[in-house]
């Protein structure tokens, strides 16, 4: 197997894991616009980070950015995957940036709110995955796009 | 083609997203309750049997359906009462217990808020209750800490210990939930203004504070 092509396969994987990691953020992002986290009926410890003022940055909920995040990661593994250079080079920060935010998300969990949510830890572990992923790429070398 | 298809393929899952969150949004989206007539909470007269905090006659009444060891219970009750004091004597809350299954003390928190309601302290109960939530909720041994907060509040203890075991207790507990569950509740808190529930936005201080304001207005349109 050649190395674009190992390359190209990343890419697709990466695009595949994202979707999922887009249906986990839409789910709790919308949760978070109906207000279902304001009140108890689920998982008690899902509403304590889902309830909680560490969900919501400027009232806006955060499982939003994390849709957004999730949406970029599949449009720019796409194109990536097509060849498209400038989406493999925007691939990387904004997996880098979501690495960074489910560290302090998952540093909340663990030391302030002392609870987690099962479909916090699922996105976290899809962007571990993600970020995986992104290290496994071989370098680029021969700079060829569509 | 292959070209486009990188465009297409975003552009199917950018619609089957913003479609599939629209859809599951109408789905999740809180139904709002109405309480039937024949359910409708009596006035002044016959109030014997519930928790009132505030003018029993008042024209507005928020019935809260609570559970003890769910922390936006927590929350509401924290500016409600502060809230009945400001609409001071046009307002009045009538609580209901509705202890949720998977919060595993919230119907012994229930049982001892009737237990001290049966010595004519339940309000002080439910205000230890909901102030020591994040204490008693992790607590394994809730009975000695709910007696703890009994002789707190100056009742007395064999009665209740006797009262949380009792049937009174218990009836009273089983009677809310009944009524929760015949007028639609499966969550808490689900609060009724004047027997239409509120929606989750419509329980901040400034959400409700407006929706008191309407229906002292409507009633008001209506004398």
């Amino acid at each position: 197997m050649t190395v674009s092509r190992f390359r190209n396969i990343l890419y697709t994987v990466a695009a595949i894991v994202s979707l999922v990691g887009l249906a986990d953020a839409t789910y709790l992002a919308v949760q978070a616009l109906t207000g279902e986290t304001l009140g108890c009926g689920g998982s008690p410890d899902c509403f304590r980070v889902l309830g909680s003022s560490y969900a919501r940055v400027g009232g806006i909920p955060v499982a939003l950015f994390g849709t957004l995040a999730y949406f970029s990661v599949f449009t720019f593994a796409t194109f990536a995957a097509f060849g498209y250079v400038q989406a493999r080079v925007l691939l990387i920060p904004i997996i880098g940036a979501m690495f960074l935010a489910t560290l302090w998300l998952l540093y909340v969990q663990a030391f302030l709110l002392h609870a987690y949510c099962r479909y916090c830890l699922f996105s976290a572990a899809i962007t571990f995955l993600l970020a995986g992923l992104v290290i496994a790429l071989p370098p680029e070398r021969d700079g060829s796009g569509a | 083609m292959k070209r486009y298809l990188p465009f297409v393929i975003v552009g199917v899952v950018a619609l089957a997203t913003l479609g599939s969150g629209a859809m599951l949004y109408r789905a999740k989206r809180p139904q709002l309750l109405t309480i039937p007539e024949d359910k409708v909470l009596p006035g002044k007269n016959d109030t014997e049997s519930m928790h009132i905090r505030g003018n029993p006659g008042a024209p507005v009444t928020l019935e809260e359906f609570g559970d003890f060891q769910c922390p936006p219970c927590g929350n509401f009750a924290g500016f409600a009462d502060a809230l009945v004091k400001e609409y001071e004597p046009h307002l009045r809350i009538v609580f209901r217990n509705f202890p949720l299954q998977n919060h595993q003390h919230a119907r012994d928190a229930a049982l001892a808020a009737e237990a001290a309601g049966l010595q004519g302290h339940f309000w002080e109960m439910h205000d230890v209750l909901y102030r020591e939530q994040v204490v008693w909720s992790k607590t394994d041994n809730v009975r000695q800490v709910f007696e703890s907060y009994a002789g707190m509040i100056g009742l007395d203890l064999d009665q209740f210990r006797k009262d949380i075991d009792g049937e009174k207790a218990k009836a009273r507990v089983d009677a809310d939930r009944e009524r929760g569950h015949s007028v639609g509740v499966d969550r808490t808190p689900t609060v009724f203004l004047n027997n239409r529930s509120l929606g989750p936005n419509d329980r901040t201080p400034e959400g409700l504070r407006a929706m008191v304001d309407a229906a002292l207005k409507e009633k008001a349109a209506t004398k």
